[in-house]
């Protein structure tokens, strides 16, 4: 029986690896969902969150400066992402594998940045005081289970991002337009919406929403020049499980994948079970190759 | 830190003297000069640990020439980039030896990085000077090994940790072959002191999630935890450790690959009061260290942390020279007889000598972490130790080939 506080441990660590992975992953989806584009820089766009998080702490530093670190990361992270839509993005869109190339390589220049502006050995951001402690159970069948409240509070973000950006796309005019030309490109674009204009509002979107995710996971995680790199691939395989561009479906792989590797990993070690993950993906994707959530749109049938 | 930057002319030079010296012949260098390879990693992965080596062996050659060199000749470094890569440790020490007319190289890191530029060395009867802590189970005439074996940095940690009664251990390592070798060496000796081991658990290199792992600790109740973490997930353990309600003043830690340079780009305060085990401190009392710290620190900046890799890199130089100057050559072969026949050398990190294996006898410490990123020691073992390649419980009967 000593057993329930571990797997109930790694179910609430399954939904939070869930959070962190839907925070990164779903700027990525969002410019694959509309444009089409393979946002290869988006792991820097984490790294740019967390870089403005350290920023941010230096000039308002105590218990609030990581809520504080959160509107500046968004906004400064979306900022980047405008001019790399605009001077970039935009005039490679009709060239997908060259956005690849182009924005790998974007991602190979802000790394490289961000190792001459704040060293090769990254910088210190700490999970303030507030959320520096654990909830345990004291007693009963769950005895010794411990809730770290970071945790918590990353699972709150995540939700909070997620219900923000459903309500954007399902009850306003921004959102209205965003599925139109999600849904197609040339007839939104003839029925005189400005397609250029929703494209760099959902790229600055989805950018924006990575920069904030740079922010909790440095309560977690390092800040590094290369910190990215250790997110964007689980934020890719989420994407591709969850069904190229849809945000459900993005949420709903966020939550196997989390809670897949935190229930085998109560059997095996971390190594293993990523094993595990890769081939349960790969046969998933071999019997379901559209993902979780399917996505009807021109754009793809093109 | 210092800027990448600067590392590009360098670098740049560096493969214009190998270019320049391809088209001359070999084995003739200019009177007045010899040349040593530098070989560590100057770009990828591990130039963060690689860099500080690489300065501290510049920082010993230049002091070298400024004292009028060795044998009467000047000595020229010729710095190549291991980019990380072992395949480009290979090769470059290839070029090194074979094209750059170097007599020796100092470099190396990881243990793929050895293991690939080992067979080179042995084919080119070469001598490589490799200044890291490592899991032992190999023992080359080509190489010397200043870093620590496991019985002179993880054994004495256990030691240590059995006179403070910890009981059950649990060991949480990179997957790699480091920390695989030094937990199967544990085990035996925790098997072997009637101990129990609580746990051993393995996240890929750069793994940032530990939620499952602390999972495990929580559920095992350890008394110390024995880390063989590297580099990045370091930094997201202590992070979630400590959100989990474990700090290091609840659960201890014992790490081995956390230096003053780690503990500084981690924030002291979140590895504040854990323990690390090493040869060398850059806290440690002694005029020859004093001089070596304040030397590095004129050169590479007032706040520049010193680390155990480093001061062994600048070791290897100084016991290379005692080496030549006995032996009165050049020649690998006859400075690797005279490097073990040496007397203990008084450097930076105490006494220290070259034993027949041609690894390292050294002092084991153990540092507990201050606020600032420094160690205070906390314990030393009784005199130095003899270093044992080949633990008796896990590879009985192995040896070193009698060279």
């Amino acid at each position: 029986m000593t057993h329930w506080p571990l797997i109930a441990g790694q179910v609430f660590n399954g939904f939070s690896v869930a959070s962190l992975y839907v925070l990164a992953a779903l700027g990525l989806a969002l410019s694959f969902g509309l444009m089409r584009v393979i946002n290869m820089a988006h792991g820097e766009m984490l790294m740019l969150g967390g870089y403005l998080a350290y920023l941010t702490l230096q000039v308002v530093p105590g218990p609030l400066g990581i809520l504080a670190a959160m509107p500046v990361a968004f906004l400064g992270a979306a900022a980047v992402g405008a001019v790399l839509e605009t001077t970039l993005i935009k005039r490679l869109s009709a060239r997908p594998l060259d956005t690849l190339l182009a924005t790998w390589g974007v991602s190979l220049i802000l790394q490289q940045a961000a190792r001459n502006i704040f060293g090769a050995i990254g910088v210190d951001v700490r999970a303030p005081e507030w959320l520096n402690h654990a909830y345990t159970v004291p007693s009963g069948l769950l005895e010794g289970l411990t809730i770290p409240a970071t945790r918590l509070f990353i699972l709150a973000v995540a939700f909070a991002v997620m219900g923000a950006l459903g309500l954007l796309l399902a009850r306003t005019r921004i959102g209205l337009l965003v599925r139109a030309v999600n849904q197609d490109r040339g007839m939104a674009a003839a029925a005189g919406i400005n397609v250029r204009a929703v494209d760099l509002s959902v790229f600055c979107l989805g950018t924006g929403i990575a920069g904030l995710a740079g922010v909790v996971l440095a309560l977690l995680g390092p800040v590094t020049p290369n910190v990215g790199q250790s997110y964007v691939v689980p934020a890719f395989l989420v994407v591709v499980l969850g069904g190229l561009g849809s945000l459900k479906g993005t949420a709903i792989a966020s939550l196997i994948v989390g809670l897949f590797s935190a229930l085998v990993q109560i059997l095996v070690d971390v190594s293993l079970a990523q094993v595990l993950l890769l081939l349960f993906v790969i046969g998933f994707i071999q019997f379901r190759p559209q993902g979780v959530v399917a996505v009807r749109s021109r754009a793809l049938d093109a | 830190m210092v800027m990448r930057g600067m590392y590009k002319p360098v670098g740049l030079a560096a493969l214009l003297l190998a270019a320049t010296s391809l088209s001359a012949p070999a084995t003739a260098w200019a009177a007045d000069t010899v040349k040593v390879g530098v070989l560590q990693s100057l770009t990828g992965t591990m130039a963060i640990s690689e860099v500080t080596v690489k300065n501290a062996e510049i920082l010993a050659i230049e002091e070298i020439n400024a004292g009028g060199g060795v044998l009467g000749k000047k000595i020229e470094p010729v710095v190549e980039d291991g980019a990380s890569d072992p395949a480009i440790f290979a090769q470059k020490a290839t070029k090194l030896v074979q094209d750059g007319g170097v007599v020796t190289v100092f470099g190396g890191w990881t243990s793929a990085s050895r293991k690939a530029m080992l067979p080179v060395f042995q084919k080119l009867k070469s001598l490589l000077w490799y200044p890291v802590q490592f899991e032992g189970n190999e023992c080359s005439p080509n190489i010397m090994y200043s870093g620590a074996q496991p019985n002179q940095q993880i054994l004495p940690a256990l030691q240590w940790a059995v006179e403070k009664g910890y009981k059950s251990y649990f060991l949480i390592g990179s997957d790699y072959v480091f920390p695989r070798t030094a937990n199967l060496i544990l085990k035996k000796h925790i098997d072997a002191d009637k101990l129990k081991v609580a746990g051993e658990e393995y996240v890929p290199l750069g793994g940032t999630d530990f939620s499952a792992v602390i999972a495990k600790v929580q559920a095992a109740k350890p008394d110390i935890i024995f880390s063989t973490l590297n580099g990045d997930s370091n930094v997201s353990f202590f992070k979630q450790m400590a959100a989990a309600g474990l700090p290091s003043a609840k659960l201890p830690v014992m790490s081995f690959s956390i230096g003053e340079q780690e503990a500084v780009a981690m924030g002291p305060s979140l590895v504040e009061g854990s323990y690390a085990a090493w040869n060398y401190f850059q806290s440690l009392d002694g005029a020859a260290n004093k001089k070596f710290v304040s030397a590095y620190q004129a050169k590479f900046g007032a706040g520049a942390a010193v680390t155990d890799p480093m001061v062994h890199g600048y070791v290897d130089v100084y016991a290379w020279k005692a080496a030549v100057e006995k032996a009165g050559s050049f020649d690998p072969e006859k400075v690797r007889a005279a490097a073990v026949a040496l007397d203990y050398l008084d450097t930076a990190m105490g006494k220290v000598k070259f034993a027949a294996n041609q690894s390292l006898v050294q002092t084991g410490y153990i540092g507990q972490l201050d606020p600032t990123g420094q160690f205070k020691i906390i314990w030393q073992s009784k005199g130095t130790i003899d270093p044992d390649p080949y633990d008796p419980l896990v590879f009985p009967g192995k040896k070193c080939p009698a060279s």
